[in-house]
Protein backbone atom coordinates (compact mmCIF):
# COMPACT_ATOMS: atom_id res chain seq x y z
CA UNK A 1 0.00 0.00 0.00
CA UNK A 2 1.38 3.51 -1.07
CA UNK A 3 1.81 6.52 1.63
CA UNK A 4 -0.08 9.23 1.34
CA UNK A 5 1.82 12.42 0.20
CA UNK A 6 2.45 14.18 3.47
CA UNK A 7 5.50 16.35 1.84
CA UNK A 8 4.74 19.93 1.55
CA UNK A 9 5.65 20.45 -2.09
CA UNK A 10 3.97 17.60 -3.90
CA UNK A 11 1.04 16.40 -5.71
CA UNK A 12 -1.21 16.92 -1.89
CA UNK A 13 0.02 20.30 -1.29
CA UNK A 14 -0.96 21.70 -4.74
CA UNK A 15 -4.26 20.15 -4.04
CA UNK A 16 -4.49 21.67 -0.72
CA UNK A 17 -4.51 24.75 -2.18
CA UNK A 18 -6.76 24.31 -5.34
CA UNK A 19 -9.28 22.73 -2.52
CA UNK A 20 -9.03 25.86 -1.06
CA UNK A 21 -7.61 24.16 2.44
CA UNK A 22 -4.32 26.33 2.91
CA UNK A 23 -4.32 29.46 5.28
CA UNK A 24 -8.39 28.80 5.13
CA UNK A 25 -11.04 30.65 7.30
CA UNK A 26 -11.71 28.13 10.19
CA UNK A 27 -14.81 27.63 12.39
CA UNK A 28 -14.67 29.51 16.23
CA UNK A 29 -16.80 29.28 18.85
CA UNK A 30 -18.98 32.79 19.35
CA UNK A 31 -17.14 34.08 22.08
CA UNK A 32 -17.34 38.02 23.15
CA UNK A 33 -14.41 39.92 23.01
CA UNK A 34 -14.46 41.12 26.47
CA UNK A 35 -14.62 37.96 27.83
CA UNK A 36 -12.03 36.64 25.33
CA UNK A 37 -9.87 39.70 26.03
CA UNK A 38 -10.03 38.36 30.51
CA UNK A 39 -9.17 34.96 28.85
CA UNK A 40 -6.13 35.98 26.83
CA UNK A 41 -4.68 38.30 29.47
CA UNK A 42 -1.09 37.33 30.57
CA UNK A 43 0.37 37.04 33.74
CA UNK A 44 4.12 35.34 34.93
CA UNK A 45 3.07 33.91 37.79
CA UNK A 46 1.30 30.43 37.02
CA UNK A 47 4.32 29.69 35.09
CA UNK A 48 7.11 31.13 37.03
CA UNK A 49 5.51 28.93 39.91
CA UNK A 50 5.02 25.38 37.16
CA UNK A 51 8.48 25.93 35.99
CA UNK A 52 10.17 26.36 39.59
CA UNK A 53 8.39 23.04 40.66
CA UNK A 54 9.49 21.75 37.39
CA UNK A 55 12.85 22.62 37.45
CA UNK A 56 13.22 21.75 41.75
CA UNK A 57 12.11 17.88 41.01
CA UNK A 58 14.17 17.84 37.87
CA UNK A 59 17.42 18.80 40.24
CA UNK A 60 15.71 16.52 43.21
CA UNK A 61 15.15 13.40 41.25
CA UNK A 62 19.12 13.99 39.12
CA UNK A 63 19.89 14.24 43.04
CA UNK A 64 18.39 11.46 44.20
CA UNK A 65 19.74 9.37 41.56
CA UNK A 66 23.34 10.02 42.58
CA UNK A 67 22.48 8.97 45.74
CA UNK A 68 20.99 5.88 44.65
CA UNK A 69 23.49 5.24 41.98
CA UNK A 70 23.91 1.22 41.80
CA UNK A 71 21.09 0.00 43.57
CA UNK A 72 17.59 -0.93 42.44
CA UNK A 73 16.58 2.59 43.23
CA UNK A 74 18.31 3.67 40.69
CA UNK A 75 15.60 3.01 38.01
CA UNK A 76 12.37 3.78 39.32
CA UNK A 77 13.95 7.32 40.29
CA UNK A 78 15.99 7.63 36.65
CA UNK A 79 12.61 6.76 34.77
CA UNK A 80 10.44 9.70 36.65
CA UNK A 81 14.11 11.85 35.88
CA UNK A 82 13.34 10.89 32.43
CA UNK A 83 9.96 12.17 32.17
CA UNK A 84 10.11 15.75 33.62
CA UNK A 85 12.78 15.49 31.18
CA UNK A 86 11.34 14.32 27.72
CA UNK A 87 7.79 14.51 28.65
CA UNK A 88 7.75 18.09 30.53
CA UNK A 89 9.94 19.92 28.59
CA UNK A 90 7.36 18.88 25.33
CA UNK A 91 4.65 20.91 26.73
CA UNK A 92 7.07 23.34 27.92
CA UNK A 93 8.55 24.00 24.31
CA UNK A 94 5.38 24.21 22.89
CA UNK A 95 3.76 26.66 25.16
CA UNK A 96 6.73 29.02 25.01
CA UNK A 97 6.34 29.07 21.58
CA UNK A 98 3.49 30.62 21.52
CA UNK A 99 4.41 32.85 23.85
CA UNK A 100 1.45 32.83 26.05
CA UNK A 101 2.95 30.90 29.21
CA UNK A 102 4.57 34.05 30.78
CA UNK A 103 3.80 37.80 30.62
CA UNK A 104 7.85 38.49 30.13
CA UNK A 105 9.03 37.72 26.88
CA UNK A 106 12.69 36.81 28.06
CA UNK A 107 11.06 33.90 30.43
CA UNK A 108 9.05 32.91 27.49
CA UNK A 109 12.56 32.86 25.53
CA UNK A 110 14.84 31.23 28.05
CA UNK A 111 12.49 28.14 28.59
CA UNK A 112 11.47 28.14 25.22
CA UNK A 113 15.35 27.33 24.22
CA UNK A 114 16.29 25.49 27.38
CA UNK A 115 12.62 23.07 26.71
CA UNK A 116 14.13 23.33 22.84
CA UNK A 117 17.59 22.11 23.74
CA UNK A 118 15.89 19.13 26.62
CA UNK A 119 13.25 17.95 23.96
CA UNK A 120 15.94 17.96 20.82
CA UNK A 121 14.30 20.30 18.70
CA UNK A 122 15.64 23.11 16.65
CA UNK A 123 13.71 26.00 17.90
CA UNK A 124 13.57 28.07 15.00
CA UNK A 125 12.79 25.64 12.65
CA UNK A 126 9.85 24.45 15.01
CA UNK A 127 8.62 28.07 15.35
CA UNK A 128 7.90 27.88 11.91
CA UNK A 129 6.37 24.67 11.33
CA UNK A 130 4.53 25.20 14.56
CA UNK A 131 2.67 28.45 12.81
CA UNK A 132 2.09 26.63 10.02
CA UNK A 133 0.65 23.27 12.46
CA UNK A 134 -1.86 26.34 13.31
CA UNK A 135 -2.66 27.78 10.72
CA UNK A 136 -3.22 24.31 8.08
CA UNK A 137 -3.77 22.10 10.98
CA UNK A 138 -3.83 18.13 9.46
CA UNK A 139 -4.16 19.59 5.88
CA UNK A 140 -2.46 17.00 3.96
CA UNK A 141 0.35 18.48 1.71
CA UNK A 142 0.50 21.46 4.35
CA UNK A 143 1.41 20.53 7.86
CA UNK A 144 4.14 19.38 8.74
CA UNK A 145 3.52 18.26 12.35
CA UNK A 146 0.86 15.49 11.48
CA UNK A 147 1.79 12.03 13.49
CA UNK A 148 -0.68 10.20 12.41
CA UNK A 149 0.47 9.14 8.87
CA UNK A 150 -1.74 6.87 6.41
CA UNK A 151 -1.21 3.97 6.49
CA UNK A 152 -0.16 3.16 10.29
CA UNK A 153 3.85 2.77 10.03
CA UNK A 154 3.50 0.60 13.56
CA UNK A 155 6.95 -0.17 13.91
CA UNK A 156 7.40 3.72 13.30
CA UNK A 157 4.95 4.57 16.22
CA UNK A 158 6.78 1.98 18.56
CA UNK A 159 10.51 3.00 17.85
CA UNK A 160 9.18 6.76 18.51
CA UNK A 161 8.09 5.78 22.25
CA UNK A 162 11.76 6.01 22.87
CA UNK A 163 12.87 8.70 20.46
CA UNK A 164 14.88 6.90 18.01
CA UNK A 165 12.95 8.35 14.17
CA UNK A 166 12.86 11.81 16.33
CA UNK A 167 16.10 12.32 17.58
CA UNK A 168 17.85 10.40 13.99
CA UNK A 169 15.57 13.34 12.28
CA UNK A 170 16.83 16.02 14.61
CA UNK A 171 20.49 14.93 14.08
CA UNK A 172 20.26 14.92 10.12
CA UNK A 173 18.81 18.17 10.24
CA UNK A 174 21.09 19.58 12.63
CA UNK A 175 23.61 18.63 10.57
CA UNK A 176 22.07 19.51 6.96
CA UNK A 177 21.41 23.39 9.04
CA UNK A 178 24.48 23.22 10.28
CA UNK A 179 26.09 23.20 6.53
CA UNK A 180 23.65 25.66 5.62
CA UNK A 181 21.12 23.62 3.73
CA UNK A 182 17.27 23.54 4.50
CA UNK A 183 15.07 20.75 2.56
CA UNK A 184 12.73 21.87 -0.10
CA UNK A 185 9.79 21.09 3.27
CA UNK A 186 11.87 23.08 5.03
CA UNK A 187 11.82 25.95 2.51
CA UNK A 188 7.94 25.69 1.73
CA UNK A 189 7.57 27.49 5.50
CA UNK A 190 10.61 29.37 6.73
CA UNK A 191 10.82 32.52 5.02
CA UNK A 192 14.38 33.55 3.58
CA UNK A 193 15.47 35.96 5.51
CA UNK A 194 15.55 32.92 8.68
CA UNK A 195 17.16 30.86 7.53
CA UNK A 196 21.00 31.79 8.42
CA UNK A 197 19.49 32.10 11.82
CA UNK A 198 18.22 28.41 11.81
CA UNK A 199 21.96 27.39 10.75
CA UNK A 200 23.26 29.54 13.24
CA UNK A 201 21.22 27.92 16.02
CA UNK A 202 21.95 24.30 14.32
CA UNK A 203 25.94 24.77 14.89
CA UNK A 204 25.40 26.21 18.75
CA UNK A 205 23.26 23.08 19.40
CA UNK A 206 25.08 20.47 17.65
CA UNK A 207 28.18 21.91 19.49
CA UNK A 208 26.21 22.00 23.24
CA UNK A 209 24.90 18.09 22.28
CA UNK A 210 28.84 17.59 21.03
CA UNK A 211 29.64 19.05 24.56
CA UNK A 212 27.06 17.18 26.76
CA UNK A 213 28.41 13.94 25.19
CA UNK A 214 31.64 14.77 25.27
CA UNK A 215 31.72 15.48 29.13
CA UNK A 216 30.22 12.40 29.31
CA UNK A 217 32.64 10.42 27.43
CA UNK A 218 35.86 12.44 29.06
CA UNK A 219 34.61 11.89 32.73
CA UNK A 220 33.50 8.60 31.77
CA UNK A 221 30.22 8.61 33.57
CA UNK A 222 26.89 7.18 32.85
CA UNK A 223 25.28 9.23 35.39
CA UNK A 224 26.41 12.72 33.38
CA UNK A 225 25.32 10.56 30.14
CA UNK A 226 21.82 9.95 32.14
CA UNK A 227 21.02 13.36 33.63
CA UNK A 228 21.74 15.78 30.21
CA UNK A 229 21.77 15.34 26.58
CA UNK A 230 19.64 12.81 23.94
CA UNK A 231 19.39 9.63 26.46
CA UNK A 232 17.14 11.52 29.18
CA UNK A 233 14.94 12.78 26.45
CA UNK A 234 14.85 9.51 24.67
CA UNK A 235 13.95 7.39 27.92
CA UNK A 236 11.26 10.13 28.40
CA UNK A 237 9.27 11.12 25.57
CA UNK A 238 6.98 7.81 25.70
CA UNK A 239 4.58 10.05 27.51
CA UNK A 240 4.84 12.92 25.67
CA UNK A 241 4.58 11.25 22.39
CA UNK A 242 1.08 9.31 23.78
CA UNK A 243 -0.15 12.82 25.06
CA UNK A 244 0.50 13.95 21.21
CA UNK A 245 -0.84 10.98 19.69
CA UNK A 246 -4.16 11.89 21.34
CA UNK A 247 -4.30 15.40 20.24
CA UNK A 248 -5.67 15.05 16.52
CA UNK A 249 -4.16 10.95 15.57
CA UNK A 250 -6.81 9.03 14.05
CA UNK A 251 -9.33 11.72 13.54
CA UNK A 252 -9.95 13.44 9.93
CA UNK A 253 -7.43 15.34 7.85
CA UNK A 254 -8.11 18.16 5.23
CA UNK A 255 -11.30 19.61 7.50
CA UNK A 256 -11.69 23.38 8.79
CA UNK A 257 -12.84 22.76 12.39
CA UNK A 258 -10.88 21.59 15.20
CA UNK A 259 -13.69 20.15 16.55
CA UNK A 260 -13.21 17.37 13.98
CA UNK A 261 -9.59 17.09 14.08
CA UNK A 262 -8.11 17.89 18.06
CA UNK A 263 -9.29 15.77 21.35
CA UNK A 264 -9.80 17.48 24.36
CA UNK A 265 -10.26 15.37 27.16
CA UNK A 266 -10.22 15.08 30.89
CA UNK A 267 -6.65 14.12 32.42
CA UNK A 268 -5.34 13.54 35.83
CA UNK A 269 -3.76 16.80 37.84
CA UNK A 270 -0.28 15.28 37.20
CA UNK A 271 -0.72 14.81 33.75
CA UNK A 272 -2.58 18.08 33.24
CA UNK A 273 1.24 19.28 34.91
CA UNK A 274 3.67 17.37 32.83
CA UNK A 275 1.13 18.69 29.67
CA UNK A 276 0.68 21.96 30.64
CA UNK A 277 -2.80 21.83 30.21
CA UNK A 278 -2.82 20.66 26.64
CA UNK A 279 -5.24 17.99 26.79
CA UNK A 280 -7.61 21.52 26.44
CA UNK A 281 -6.59 20.74 22.39
CA UNK A 282 -9.94 21.87 20.87
CA UNK A 283 -9.67 24.98 22.71
CA UNK A 284 -5.97 25.97 22.11
CA UNK A 285 -6.20 25.51 18.38
CA UNK A 286 -9.23 27.39 18.69
CA UNK A 287 -8.01 30.47 20.64
CA UNK A 288 -4.29 29.77 20.26
CA UNK A 289 -3.82 33.34 22.38
CA UNK A 290 -4.97 31.98 25.72
CA UNK A 291 -2.73 30.76 28.07
CA UNK A 292 -2.52 27.39 28.81
CA UNK A 293 -3.45 28.38 32.88
CA UNK A 294 -7.01 29.76 31.31
CA UNK A 295 -7.39 26.77 29.07
CA UNK A 296 -9.92 25.16 31.91
CA UNK A 297 -12.20 28.46 32.12
CA UNK A 298 -11.78 28.57 27.85
CA UNK A 299 -13.01 24.98 28.15
CA UNK A 300 -16.16 25.65 30.83
CA UNK A 301 -17.12 28.41 28.06
CA UNK A 302 -17.00 26.63 24.63
CA UNK A 303 -18.16 22.58 25.80
CA UNK A 304 -21.54 23.17 24.68
CA UNK A 305 -20.30 23.63 21.41
CA UNK A 306 -18.25 20.82 21.06
CA UNK A 307 -18.02 17.13 20.63
CA UNK A 308 -18.34 15.34 23.99
CA UNK A 309 -14.92 15.25 25.95
CA UNK A 310 -12.89 12.52 26.32
CA UNK A 311 -13.07 11.10 30.22
CA UNK A 312 -9.53 9.76 30.59
CA UNK A 313 -6.35 9.58 28.94
CA UNK A 314 -6.67 5.50 28.26
CA UNK A 315 -10.24 6.22 26.93
CA UNK A 316 -9.06 8.95 23.93
CA UNK A 317 -5.49 6.79 23.90
CA UNK A 318 -7.64 3.57 23.13
CA UNK A 319 -9.42 5.25 20.20
CA UNK A 320 -6.36 6.11 19.02
CA UNK A 321 -4.79 2.61 18.52
CA UNK A 322 -7.69 1.07 17.43
CA UNK A 323 -8.27 3.95 14.25
CA UNK A 324 -4.55 3.77 13.84
CA UNK A 325 -4.23 -0.47 13.58
CA UNK A 326 -7.53 -0.09 11.02
CA UNK A 327 -5.37 2.42 9.28
CA UNK A 328 -3.05 0.03 8.50
CA UNK A 329 -5.35 -1.49 5.97
CA UNK A 330 -7.91 1.02 5.65
CA UNK A 331 -5.72 4.61 4.90
CA UNK A 332 -9.66 6.37 4.47
CA UNK A 333 -11.29 5.29 7.75
CA UNK A 334 -10.96 7.86 10.99
CA UNK A 335 -12.99 8.67 13.69
CA UNK A 336 -16.14 11.13 13.43
CA UNK A 337 -16.91 13.67 15.87
CA UNK A 338 -20.39 14.73 15.79
CA UNK A 339 -20.52 18.40 16.23
CA UNK A 340 -23.65 19.63 18.82
CA UNK A 341 -26.71 20.93 17.66
CA UNK A 342 -26.08 23.80 18.95
CA UNK A 343 -24.59 26.41 16.91
CA UNK A 344 -22.65 28.49 19.77
CA UNK A 345 -21.74 28.61 23.39
CA UNK A 346 -24.38 31.06 25.59
CA UNK A 347 -22.78 34.54 25.93
CA UNK A 348 -24.33 35.02 29.22
CA UNK A 349 -22.80 31.83 30.62
CA UNK A 350 -19.34 32.35 28.56
CA UNK A 351 -18.78 36.24 30.11
CA UNK A 352 -19.33 35.09 33.83
CA UNK A 353 -17.12 32.10 33.49
CA UNK A 354 -14.04 34.00 32.18
CA UNK A 355 -14.11 36.46 35.18
CA UNK A 356 -14.30 34.06 37.94
CA UNK A 357 -11.55 32.25 36.11
CA UNK B 1 -2.42 66.82 1.10
CA UNK B 2 -3.88 65.31 4.32
CA UNK B 3 -7.05 63.21 3.94
CA UNK B 4 -8.17 62.61 7.33
CA UNK B 5 -10.61 60.23 8.21
CA UNK B 6 -13.23 60.16 11.11
CA UNK B 7 -12.63 56.42 12.80
CA UNK B 8 -15.45 56.45 15.62
CA UNK B 9 -15.99 58.22 19.39
CA UNK B 10 -12.97 58.09 21.47
CA UNK B 11 -14.70 55.95 24.27
CA UNK B 12 -15.70 53.35 21.54
CA UNK B 13 -12.11 52.22 22.18
CA UNK B 14 -11.56 51.06 25.71
CA UNK B 15 -7.71 51.66 26.50
CA UNK B 16 -5.10 49.35 26.25
CA UNK B 17 -7.29 47.43 23.15
CA UNK B 18 -7.92 47.86 19.39
CA UNK B 19 -10.52 48.04 17.27
CA UNK B 20 -11.08 47.05 13.39
CA UNK B 21 -11.67 49.97 10.68
CA UNK B 22 -12.41 49.67 7.37
CA UNK B 23 -12.30 52.70 4.79
CA UNK B 24 -12.00 52.88 0.73
CA UNK B 25 -11.88 48.97 0.83
CA UNK B 26 -8.40 48.89 3.52
CA UNK B 27 -8.98 47.66 6.64
CA UNK B 28 -7.11 49.58 9.64
CA UNK B 29 -6.53 48.36 13.70
CA UNK B 30 -7.32 51.94 16.09
CA UNK B 31 -5.67 51.08 19.48
CA UNK B 32 -5.67 53.15 22.95
CA UNK B 33 -2.30 52.52 24.49
CA UNK B 34 -2.88 52.38 28.29
CA UNK B 35 -1.88 56.24 29.26
CA UNK B 36 -4.93 56.81 26.44
CA UNK B 37 -3.37 57.58 23.21
CA UNK B 38 -4.57 56.42 20.01
CA UNK B 39 -2.76 55.13 17.38
CA UNK B 40 -3.16 53.28 14.07
CA UNK B 41 -1.63 50.78 12.13
CA UNK B 42 -2.68 48.43 9.02
CA UNK B 43 -5.27 45.46 10.25
CA UNK B 44 -3.88 42.86 9.19
CA UNK B 45 -0.79 40.90 10.06
CA UNK B 46 2.20 40.94 7.84
CA UNK B 47 2.25 36.94 8.56
CA UNK B 48 -1.14 35.64 6.64
CA UNK B 49 -3.17 38.66 6.59
CA UNK B 50 -5.00 37.98 10.40
CA UNK B 51 -7.46 40.71 11.74
CA UNK B 52 -5.16 42.62 14.23
CA UNK B 53 -8.33 43.72 15.84
CA UNK B 54 -8.97 40.20 17.04
CA UNK B 55 -5.61 40.50 18.87
CA UNK B 56 -4.61 41.02 22.78
CA UNK B 57 -2.78 44.42 23.45
CA UNK B 58 -0.54 44.68 26.16
CA UNK B 59 1.44 48.08 26.78
CA UNK B 60 2.91 49.11 23.23
CA UNK B 61 2.29 45.43 21.73
CA UNK B 62 -0.44 43.71 19.68
CA UNK B 63 -0.44 40.09 19.29
CA UNK B 64 -1.59 38.36 16.18
CA UNK B 65 -4.52 36.21 17.15
CA UNK B 66 -3.09 33.26 14.97
CA UNK B 67 0.17 32.59 16.17
CA UNK B 68 1.21 35.15 17.79
CA UNK B 69 3.31 37.33 16.47
CA UNK B 70 3.91 40.83 17.79
CA UNK B 71 4.16 44.38 16.47
CA UNK B 72 5.07 47.47 18.42
CA UNK B 73 1.83 49.42 17.38
CA UNK B 74 3.35 53.02 18.01
CA UNK B 75 6.04 52.48 15.43
CA UNK B 76 4.84 48.82 13.55
CA UNK B 77 8.02 47.26 13.91
CA UNK B 78 7.39 43.53 13.82
CA UNK B 79 9.64 41.45 16.87
CA UNK B 80 10.61 38.41 15.52
CA UNK B 81 9.41 35.06 14.35
CA UNK B 82 6.83 34.12 12.41
CA UNK B 83 6.41 38.23 11.81
CA UNK B 84 9.08 39.98 10.02
CA UNK B 85 7.76 42.57 7.56
CA UNK B 86 7.02 45.67 9.69
CA UNK B 87 3.26 47.00 9.73
CA UNK B 88 2.25 50.39 8.18
CA UNK B 89 1.49 52.98 10.33
CA UNK B 90 -1.28 55.87 10.08
CA UNK B 91 -1.24 59.93 11.68
CA UNK B 92 -4.25 59.59 14.26
CA UNK B 93 -5.81 62.52 16.02
CA UNK B 94 -8.71 63.12 18.79
CA UNK B 95 -10.73 66.25 17.94
CA UNK B 96 -13.94 66.92 20.29
CA UNK B 97 -13.22 63.33 21.50
CA UNK B 98 -13.66 61.45 18.39
CA UNK B 99 -11.23 59.84 16.26
CA UNK B 100 -9.33 60.40 13.13
CA UNK B 101 -6.93 58.82 10.87
CA UNK B 102 -4.77 60.30 8.15
CA UNK B 103 -4.91 57.84 5.55
CA UNK B 104 -3.23 58.68 1.68
CA UNK B 105 -5.78 61.08 -0.30
S1 LIG C 1 -0.97 35.58 11.01
FE1 LIG C 1 -0.22 36.95 12.47
S2 LIG C 1 1.43 35.90 13.36
FE2 LIG C 1 0.75 34.58 11.82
Amino acid sequence: MTMRDYSLTGASSRLAQEQGLASATWYQTDIPRKTMKALMKRSDGPAIRDTAIWLLCLVSFAAALYLTWGTFWAVPVFLCYALLYGTASDSRWHECSHGTAFKTPWMNNSVYYLASFMVIREPKVWKWSHARHHTDTIIVGRDYEIMGHRPTRVLRHILAMVGLPQTWGTLKSLVRHASGRLSPDEQSFIPEMEHNSVFRTARIMLALYGLSIGLAVGFQSWYLALIIGPLPAMAGVWLAYVFGLTQHAGLAENVLDHRQNCRTIYMNPVFRFLYWNMNYHIEHHMFPMVPYHQLPALHQLMKEDCPPVYHSTWSAFKEVVAAMWQQRKDPEHYVRRELPQTPTADTETTTMAAQTA
Amino acid sequence: MSNWIEVCALDEIDEEDVVPFDHAGHTYAIYRCPEGNVFATSGLCTHERIHLADGLVMDDIIECPKHNGRFNYKNGQAQGAPVCEHLKTFATKVENDTIYIEVAP
